[in-house]
């Protein structure tokens, strides 16, 4: 990589003049046509150049503009452009809201297009239709607001982040999140921590193969673009928004409660164990958790500065999380400067982003153990052994070594401390040939660095890092890592209508450039007197890993008639994760698309204002998520604590990991038909699309022949995956006149996916019959709950299906004898019963607008999804309470139900229906205008997160990835007061 | 300005083609801190790392601490060769039951498990996992390579012994899948490790020859006896292993194979090893010092070599914390008196049939009764789930023979002591018990000699010897259990007895009934395991699974 020549070269080509040129000026005021009420941050641009400017708050502006312009251009989002003619130096215009612009700009792979012209299944989602409230994450804006986009925020605590999935996923041991690009720059990975959801424009979920082949390397789960807001030319605008929120937890695991707990141990236990019971009344769940305050303040100014449209921003966010201790703070910083050079043949956008974060992290063992922990026992105790706090013991200075332990104690003996320093951005520079304008050169480069340090810190005194050496108590550990990712894209993009012919070109080739660098260092542990703990010497002080990716791109798109559009692109990507040999990958995509309503039958249609059909077929790859090196057979050494005695000299070895040097690109066929369409002049619009997509050469970890290689699993290609489905949306504007409006927005997914091979062997009996156990719970060693079964969703849960009793309730250790053989075994009477993943899912959102007030809420829906209650399972049985090795432990209400006194991990009763229904939002905003000619605008609002949940679920919260309850940190109740000013 | 623009053009397109050539080999990454085969075999001590290599295979889990694994489909803490060796040997029979419902473990003492389990997927996975490092160890040991490398001389004699230790520990574990699959599939250093093959299944009969013709060509290779550094393999251990292979050898190949049994057993009980004056002493944390009778054993320790196996699984899961109240079930028991005040995971004891083969279920008459024998126990199991019901074992200990924990450090769980694989009693059983089944070349006589020395060891003098006329086939039966219960012999033994699967021995549970249950014979040999039958389309399932 030559980066620096380049950079040389480019500041070369910066290193011009700025020309001005301005003649005469106009001035003028922008409203709105239905309200009357001045619009900000319209654009106005002289037609036929690129001077312009925008709107102030106060929807006025003030432009210079050649002597000989005619026309203004005016246009904002959401609005129809008008074309005003310059006939005065006062203009007033007048702007007539539309619902959904056909106009809107879309972002694609390396462009952009309009939403009337947009080929593949994309869906956008801007500013004005984000989730409100306290947002502190970026992909939370768009939660429930696209049809096929499912996001599972990871729980509650600050800064936790969400598993994303558009149409279900494609693969199973590679990696099945989308690709996030930020202003054009690919992240590695989906990681958003330390980014500030105020700097985002818009998201644009690029869904079928026409949109996403063109990012071919990494497109098989679908590719997230997100464009970051940006400065316009005029006068500064400067923005305040200031929230204030406070959160509670909506639902308490329901455990049995502490007389409850009591006459249970009374009526079923030994002596001892009722000798055991204290006297207290202690909800633990209420002694860990708090009413948490967050406070988000955002700053920024956008204009012009000399014609250079910049924006400014700055965030200082400080989140309590609902458990104790927990605690984020993070401060923002970005910069955005589009200036246009060389008689604006040569525009430039840099972006940087900056941000500071620092958490202290909760120890969140402390909400299971809440869960299970005596309810007759008091937080603090007489035995000042552990700080005061009551924990089970052996004697009188040892803590019992298999009890849990007091919940209180785990959070404030603890204190981890996080500071991560980020920083991502790009520079672009689109060059516009000054002897061929039709073609653009653009060359963007983009980074994105990372720095995480730390330190974890337990007292000396703390039963949760005893240790029977006095010296080896507690920790004091450290950890340090970073992170580089590099990209460089360069493309060059010719545009050329043809009227003769009534064609339109659109053509790109390009070269992309993506490194990943991660970086770590190796410490020693430490107990909390600074003793080193015994073997835990690194056996190297550094380490790090790296990954690179090389592209090359090309896309056509040839419109005839502006009805027909015809698209194909082709992309090849090397990935260092694979051999010399295997590692190119050949990734094309093709689509058509068909404005009908362009056709003379409905061009004049009162009803029909959109119809188009697209079709799309293409090919994507996916190596994300594997393993960097699995292709090589290098030999690592072993570590300190796995040592080989030879003759009472120790020896650390080296040993190979299993290999395949024969591993390739997984690819994803995806075949997607779709309408888009509009009624009534657009007051309806909508689309709907139906997908299949086939995955092939799968990148799935899975069993090899024994004595074949070192170890008997590994990721290799096999077998297939297919997924199909439905998506559907439709908006609509129900009412609308001058003071009262009523918009409404559903959306509707469904998806269906099943494993079709996932055996090396080629015999057809293998093929069919393989099962991976996958989907480890706790309780006991190595149990599993769910299979990767030909056939059937990946991660369907096989359990043993419980028998009822005639009063409802489950018999202990009765289930069905599948193989009618009088005994129960695993596995010939476990069956494959329901999956984790919601087939169907939907999301409501509506907004009414009277006068200065609107309203607005988000509702989502997940229906068919089961999750596995591992908390009741492991914890809701008579055993776990009555533990026979001397302390006592509390369980799930369940057990009430059940009675159960052994564990019964495998009964189909845990494997309950957690399909949900959510209010995710409820909020209110008072929009109060200019309080005065030339002054302020100010908004306020109150909004409300997590409103309420419906379902059948006995958990605390049915929303669970994966399927698998063992407590999730839970997703707080927030009110939030926020205000924003505008100058 | 017009030039300068084209000037700028052209840098552009420049760079662009300098970006377009230059950066393929961007995408040759190595990972860091690794090597590759050439490094690592490129000296006599790189050979005798990689031996560790070897050796590791049996001994740890996996190479980056005992949470890792070197093979899956098993959880990663029993992945271990001796753990899960010990539970299909000895939870399988009336030594030990154990009372987690773990995925697998209850289905060993009921008699009712499948191809499915994960433990015998461990077992297999394992003992294959180390014939591949096995033959891949071999197969760098040519005379060309070693030559390419300039290993010459006693370096190359050096080698030469790895490589016989190499083939003995293949041949060892190759005899581990004889005995519990007979009919495993078969790859030897001549076939290629790393590409998709699927290795030919071999017939019990035939893995015995070859076993045995493996071990006759490598002991004139390694070691003599007592040569080696501890932990390592020498002459006496193959020996040792022939002698074993060839007393079971009726079960294996239909042919009986006693006098073999005898001569061999006879060369390592001449080669200068001597019982251990104290039983208990074999099995404490410092049995690698000055232990005359062991031949072979896995070394472990308390912080350079920790596995959740080993000994460290032996002696936490046969003991827990818990209290002695009158009227409650259950009796006082404290972890720190085995060595791990830390641990204590409850799950393995044995049914009464165990310390009924003792005249006393202790030591207070002979001295191997290591049992907890003290109110509260109770030697009935009215249900498995319950670790206070059954006799606990404290054979294995993490005490030295000072009595203090080995080594307060490793934070009270792992354990120092090391586990037997050969030791010199097991050869004394086997001398006598193939001249009771008819072997030439040895004499009653000796034989008894050899069985009254175990017995004065036992006793602390000669009030347990046996007269010639006690020296039976059901006698040896029950001394091996003495002697050598809960070291991975039991199933072995019953099945040699005819008395595993059949109805003639009943312990409690046995077959899942309270009572005890014969159960169909197709259980004297372990399926093979589900995740390589369904990737090798070459294998075929034992008969009955």
């Amino acid at each position: 990589m030559n980066l620096r020549r380049l950079f040389m070269s480019l500041l070369l080509l910066v290193a011009g003049s700025f020309s001005a040129f301005a003649q005469k000026t106009i001035s003028g005021v922008v409203t709105d046509s239905a309200t009357g009420r001045p619009l900000p941050a319209v654009s106005i641009i002289v037609q036929g150049t690129r001077t312009g400017t925008q709107t102030a708050a106060d929807g006025t502006f003030k432009i210079s503009v050649p002597a000989n312009a005619v026309n203004l251009v005016i246009s904002s989002v959401g609005y129809a452009n008008k074309i005003v003619p310059i006939s005065s130096e006062n203009i007033f215009v007048s702007l007539t809201q539309i619902n959904a612009s056909l106009n809107d700009v879309v972002v694609i792979g390396y462009g952009t297009t309009t939403k009337k012209e947009v080929t593949g299944s994309i869906a956008t989602v801007s500013t004005k239709d984000f989730q409100k409230g306290s947002i502190t994450s970026p992909e939370q804006l768009i939660a429930g607001k696209v049809a096929g986009v499912s996001i599972t925020s990871n729980g509650g605590q600050p800064g936790a982040g969400s598993v994303i999935r558009i149409r279900g996923g494609a693969s199973l041991n590679a990696s099945n999140d989308p690709l996030i690009v930020i202003d054009g720059v690919p992240l590695d990975g989906v990681d958003f921590q330390g980014i500030n959801p105020n700097d985002i424009e818009s998201f644009s979920i690029l869904k079928d193969a026409a949109a996403t082949a063109i990012y071919g390397s990494r497109a098989s789960n679908g590719v997230i673009m997100i464009t970051t807001k940006r400065g316009r030319s005029g006068k500064p605008m400067i923005n305040f928004n200031t929230q204030f929120s406070v959160s509670k937890i909506q639902k308490e695991y329901p455990v049995l409660s502490a007389s409850q707990f009591k006459n249970l141990v009374d009526s079923l236990g030994t002596q001892t164990q009722i000798d055991q019971l204290g006297d207290a009344n202690t909800d633990w769940q209420k002694e860990i958790y708090q009413t948490a305050l967050t406070t988000d303040n955002n700053l920024s100014i956008a204009g012009g500065f000399k014609n250079v449209p910049y924006r400014i921003s700055g965030e200082y966010l400080n989140q309590q999380g609902v458990l104790l201790t927990d605690n984020l703070q993070r401060e923002a910083l970005s910069l955005v400067v589009s200036p246009y050079l060389f008689d604006k043949h040569l525009k430039i956008d840099i972006n940087l982003h900056g941000s500071n974060t620092d958490s202290r992290t909760a120890n969140t063992g402390a909400i299971g153990n809440a869960v299970s922990f005596d309810p007759t026992q008091s937080v603090y105790s007489d035995n000042k052994t552990f700080g005061g706090y009551f924990e089970w013991m052996t004697n009188d200075t040892t803590p019992q070594p298999l009890s849990n332990r007091n919940p209180v104690a785990l959070l404030k003996q603890y204190d981890a401390e996080n500071h991560a320093l980020r920083s991502f951005g790009n520079i672009q520079f689109d060059y516009k040939f000054h002897f061929l304008p039709d073609l653009h050169a653009n060359l963007n480069l983009g980074y994105d660095v990372a720095k995480y340090t730390g330190t974890t810190n337990v007292s000396v005194n703390a039963a949760q890092s005893y240790n029977s050496v006095p010296s080896l108590r507690g920790q004091d550990n450290q950890y340090y890592n970073n992170h580089t990712n590099k990209v460089l894209e360069f493309y060059l993009n010719y545009t050329k209508d043809i009227p003769s012919i009534k064609s339109n070109i659109n053509a790109i080739a390009g070269y992309g450039y993506y490194d990943d660098h991660y970086f770590n260092r190796n410490y020693y542990s430490f107990s909390a007197s600074h003793d080193t703990m015994p073997g835990s010497k690194p056996s190297y002080p550094t380490s790090f890993s790296d990954v690179t990716l090389l592209s090359y791109y090309g896309r056509l798109i040839y419109t005839f008639n502006g009805k027909y559009i015809l698209m194909g692109s082709i992309r090849t990507d090397g990935s260092s994760r694979f051999g010399p040999d295997y590692r190119w990958g050949v990734f094309p995509s093709g689509a058509f698309t068909w404005r009908i309503n362009q056709e003379d039958f409905l061009k004049n249609s009162n009803v029909v204002s959109d119809l188009k059909l697209r079709l799309s077929y293409g090919i994507t790859g996916q190596q994300d998520g594997i393993p960097f090196y699995s292709y090589l057979n290098y030999y690592a050494l072993s570590g300190n604590t796995s040592q080989v005695d030879f003759g009472n000299n120790y020896y650390n070895f080296f040993n190979p990991p299993p290999f395949a040097a024969d591993l390739q690109w997984e690819q994803t066929a995806t075949t997607d038909a779709g309408f888009d369409f509009g009624f009534a002049k657009n007051r309806i619009t909508g689309s709907a699309d139906y997908y299949y997509k086939k995955t092939s050469h799968l990148l799935a970890s899975v069993f090899v022949p024994a004595l074949t290689n070192f170890g008997n699993k590994l990721t290799r290609n096999v077998g297939n995956m297919t997924d199909k489905g439905v998506d559907f949306n439709i908006n609509g504007t129900v009412i609308r006149n001058k003071n009262f409006s009523w918009d409404v927005g559903f959306n509707f997914a469904y998806n269906e996916f099943k494993i079709t091979n996932l055996s090396v062997s080629q015999d057809s009996l293998a093929k069919a019959a393989s099962n991976i156990a996958v989907g480890g719970i706790a309780g006991g060693t190595g149990n599993t709950i769910q299979v990767l079964s030909v056939g059937y969703n990946p991660y369907t849960f096989y359990v043993l299906q419980q028998v009822l009793g005639s009063n409802g309730k489950p018999i202990e250790g009765l289930y069905v004898d599948q193989d009618r053989n009088g005994t129960i075994t695993q596995p010939n009477d476990l069956i494959l019963y329901k999956s984790p993943y919601a087939p169907f899912t939907f999301g409501f959102t509506t907004a009414i607008n009277y006068k200065k007030w609107s309203l607005n809420t988000v509702l989502r829906a997940s229906v068919g999804n089961y999750v596995y209650n591992n908390v009741a399972s492991n914890t809701a049985v008579v055993r776990n309470v009555l533990n026979p090795v001397g302390f006592l432990q509390n369980a799930p209400s369940s057990l009430l139900n059940t009675y159960f006194y052994n564990n019964q991990f495998f009964s189909s009763y845990y494997v309950e229906n957690a399909s949900f229904l959510k209010m995710d939002n409820l909020g209110i905003a008072y929009d109060a205008g200019y309080l005065s000619k030339h002054s302020y605008h100010l908004n306020l609002s109150l909004n409300c997160q997590n409103v309420f949940t419906v379902t059948k679920y006995s958990g605390s919260d049915p929303e669970i990835y994966g399927g698998i309850d063992n407590v999730i940190y839970p997703r707080p109740r927030v009110f939030t007061l926020g205000a924003s000013i505008t100058f | 300005m017009k030039n300068i623009r084209f000037k700028n053009l052209f840098s552009l397109v420049a760079v662009g083609l300098i970006l377009l050539s230059s950066c393929t080999k961007d995408l040759n990454h190595i990972p860091a801190n690794s090597v590759f085969s050439d490094s690592v075999y490129s000296n006599a001590a790189g050979y005798k790392t990689a031996l560790a290599n070897v050796y590791a295979g049996y001994v740890l889990t996996g190479i980056t601490g005992p949470g890792t694994s070197d093979i899956q489909g098993v959880d990663a803490g029993t992945s271990d060769f001796v753990r899960c060796l010990w539970n299909v040997q000895e939870l399988t029979t009336d030594e030990a039951v154990c009372a987690w419902g773990d995925p697998g473990v209850p289905d060993f003492h009921n008699m009712s498990w499948t191809s499915t389990d994960p433990i015998l997927i461990g077992l297999y996975a394992r003992c294959t996992y180390q014939i591949t490092l096995c033959n891949s160890f071999i197969s760098h040991c040519s005379d060309a390579e070693l030559a390419s490398h300039n290993i010459t001389g006693d370096d190359a004699a050096a080698v030469q012994e790895f490589k016989a230790e190499a083939r003995f520990l293949r041949a060892f574990q190759y005899a581990v899948l004889m005995d519990a699959f007979a009919n495993p599939p078969f790859a030897t250093d001549s076939d290629a490790i790393g590409p998709l093959s699927f290795p030919k299944q071999i017939k019990r009969a035939d893995l015995f020859n070859y076993v045995e013709s493996e071990l006759l060509a490598c002991s004139s290779s390694l070691a003599a006896p007592h040569q080696n550094e501890y932990g390592r393999a020498d002459q006496a251990a193959a020996w040792a292993l022939l002698a074993r292979i060839y007393l079971n050898a009726e079960v294996y190949t239909g042919t009986a194979r006693y006098t073999d049994a005898i001569t061999y057993s006879k060369k390592v009980i001449d080669a200068g090893y001597s019982l251990m004056p104290s039983y208990a002493n074999l099995f404490k944390a410092d049995n690698n010092v000055n232990n005359s009778e062991v031949i072979l054993a896995i070394p472990y320790d308390g912080i350079n070599t920790q596995t959740y196996g080993g000994t460290t699984f032996l002696v936490n899961s046969a003991c827990v914390n818990s209290t002695y109240a009158a009227g409650s079930p259950g009796y006082a028991m404290s972890t720190a008196d085995y060595g791990v005040p830390g641990g204590g995971w409850g799950g393995n004891r044995s049914t009464a049939n165990l310390p009924n083969l003792f005249p006393t279920p202790d030591t207070t008459v002979d001295k191997r009764g290591i049992f907890l024998n003290s109110p509260g126990v109770t030697e009935v199991i009215t249900s498995i789930s319950q670790f206070n019901q059954g006799v606990p074992v404290n054979k294995f200990t993490n005490l030295t023979s000072q009595g203090v924990e080995a080594e307060p450090n490793a934070g009270g769980t792992f354990c120092s002591t090391d586990f037997p694989l050969f030791r010199l009693a097991e050869q004394y059983l086997i001398y006598a018990e193939a001249v009771l089944r008819g072997g030439s070349g040895g004499d009653a006589t000796t034989a008894l000699g050899y069985i009254n020395l175990l017995r004065q060891r036992a006793y602390g003098n000669s009030s347990g010897n046996i007269a010639s006329s006690d020296l039976t086939l059901p006698f040896i039966l029950d001394e091996r259990g003495r002697e050598l219960y809960w070291e991975g012999f039991r199933r072995t033994d019953l099945i040699r007895f005819n008395e595993f699967t059949s109805a003639t021995y009943l312990w409690p549970w046995k077959g899942g009934v309270q009572s005890g249950t014969g159960v169909d014979s197709h259980y004297n040999i372990f399926p093979i395991p589900i995740t390589d039958l369904q990737s090798n389309p070459n294998l075929t399932q034992n008969p009955g699974y």
